[in-house]
């Protein structure tokens, strides 16, 4: 497999001739659009940089908050989370939870929102 | 089809005005699902313009509109509730008929001011209207909440735990995991506050529907969401952080004090409430948002409206969750 461009490089391209001739060239909805666009390949620009690392994070995390199979798929742990809480077997006040989703809301919305205001109001 | 729209409106135009009246500039403002909004003149014999607003169904057939929204022959009657109530609200001239060839809406005044919400928090020119916003938000809410409930429309009735079912079950039909919602469903069903006697509640009260103009509030709009409810709903949404724009110190709406509002409210006749009343509902109102991220996203998944709005979305629900984090961080130092 070729990276030069990388992928990374491409969405990069396509966002700057969005930003600089498309928008340009637009008007009314379709500039509206076209400017959504360009900020959803910002998040993909940052989920091909942050992405991989904060999935481990994650799973590690749930391996350990769960007690589960060291190899158990991602979905699957965070299906296995909202049971458990279903249940009522884990709460809020059950060491860890709210730490762990604290920290995977953080790092999602370091990839989605990274302004976004909520971080301001954590303890 | 603007066309069509155009001559039903010139047939309209002398119920709406003096006999002679036309209406000129006709625009298509906004596109919902659920609403078209079209601008117009009406222009009368003396050359006098005055603007106006047609809200109708989607190419005027009602059976196009979202399953959950009220017709729009209720909306108006609702509009006009409010307006005797004294809350500031557009005045709705005419409600269509068959015969006007517009399909189901309803003509009002049009309203100048300001709707989006970042002008509306950092404009110069509207800096002295937010010092009191909160207090008339608080009028505002107080005199929907106190309309007499026999003089309005038909409408659904929905309680703090007919909400927490209705989200739950979305949520759960969409079958993608988000624990945080997990624990804040459970969070919130073991604390479901004691009912209050159900009043009209707007469904939908936040910047983006509310007009200020240099004066304050001129205006409550987007009365689709109305209900029969629990007067502490509409007060919790104002204050959930997804319509504070960035302004988080500022609990109602990004611009004011809620005890500001919850002090007005009180004075005009509402119930007198303290701030903490609201934050179990302030947490429902994020988890509530959150679930409409993952609907609106879902419009997309599943290819009804392909549009990357839909799909960018979707990308939103994590706001809501590093704000349903900070509110339990905060529930569970207080417990």
């Amino acid at each position: 497999m070729h990276k030069h461009p990388s992928l990374k490089e491409l969405v990069e391209a396509v966002k700057a001739f969005i930003d600089e001739t498309a928008v340009t060239e637009l008007s009314g909805h379709a500039a509206f659009h076209a400017k959504v666009a360009s900020n959803v390949l910002s998040t993909v620009v940052r989920e091909l940089e942050l992405g991989t690392d904060a999935e481990a994070e994650e799973r590690a995390r749930l391996v350990q908050l769960l007690k589960s199979d060291a190899g158990t798929e991602l979905d699957q742990l965070n299906r296995d989370l909202c049971s458990r809480i279903r249940a009522g077997d884990i709460t809020a006040s059950t060491s860890g939870v709210v730490d762990h989703l604290k920290s995977t809301a953080i790092a999602q919305l370091n990839i989605d929102q990274p302004r976004y205001s909520g971080a301001k109001r954590l303890r | 089809m603007p066309q069509d729209i155009e001559s039903a409106l010139n047939a309209l135009a002398s119920k709406l005005g003096e006999s002679g009246t036309k209406i000129v500039d006709l625009k298509r403002l906004s596109g919902g699902a659920s609403q078209e909004t079209w601008a117009f003149q009406l222009i009368d014999t003396n050359q006098q313009a005055s603007k106006r607003i047609l809200r109708r169904a989607p190419h005027g057939l009602s059976d196009a509109r979202s399953g959950n929204a009220m017709t729009l022959e209720s909306e108006a009657k609702l509009i006009r509730a409010a307006k005797v109530a004294g809350v500031p609200a557009p005045s709705v001239l005419h409600i269509c008929v068959p015969e006007d060839g517009l399909g189901e809406g309803f003509v009002m005044d049009f309203i100048e001011g300001e709707t989006i919400a970042p002008k509306i928090l950092r404009s110069e020119a509207l800096s002295a209207a937010r010092t009191n916003l909160a207090a008339e938000c608080g009028r505002a809410l107080a005199g929907i909440h106190n309309i007499d409930k026999s003089t309005l429309p038909t409408l659904e009735t929905s309680s703090a735990s007919d909400q927490l079912d209705r989200y739950e079950e979305l949520y759960r039909g969409y079958d993608i995991p988000r624990p945080t919602f997990d624990l804040a469903f459970q969070m919130l069903r073991d604390e479901i506050p004691e009912p209050l006697p159900q009043v009209l509640a707007h469904g939908d009260f936040r910047l983006g529907n509310l007009m200020v103009d240099e004066a304050g509030l001129a205006g409550v709009l987007d009365w689709e969401l109305a209900h029969l409810g629990d007067p502490r709903e509409d007060i919790g949404w104002i204050c959930v952080n997804s319509w504070r724009f960035g302004r988080t110190e500022n609990r109602v709406g990004g611009f004011g004090e809620l005890e500001a509002l919850l002090e007005a409210y009180a004075e005009a006749g509402g119930q007198r409430f303290n701030p903490a009343d609201i934050d179990w509902w302030e947490m429902l109102g994020s988890l509530k948002w959150g679930i409409m991220c993952m609907t609106m996203y879902d419009i997309y998944r599943t290819g009804a409206d392909p549009s990357v709005e839909r799909a960018a979305i979707g990308r939103r629900v994590s706001e809501t969750e590093i704000d349903l984090i900070a509110l339990m961080e905060t529930r569970i130092a207080n417990a």
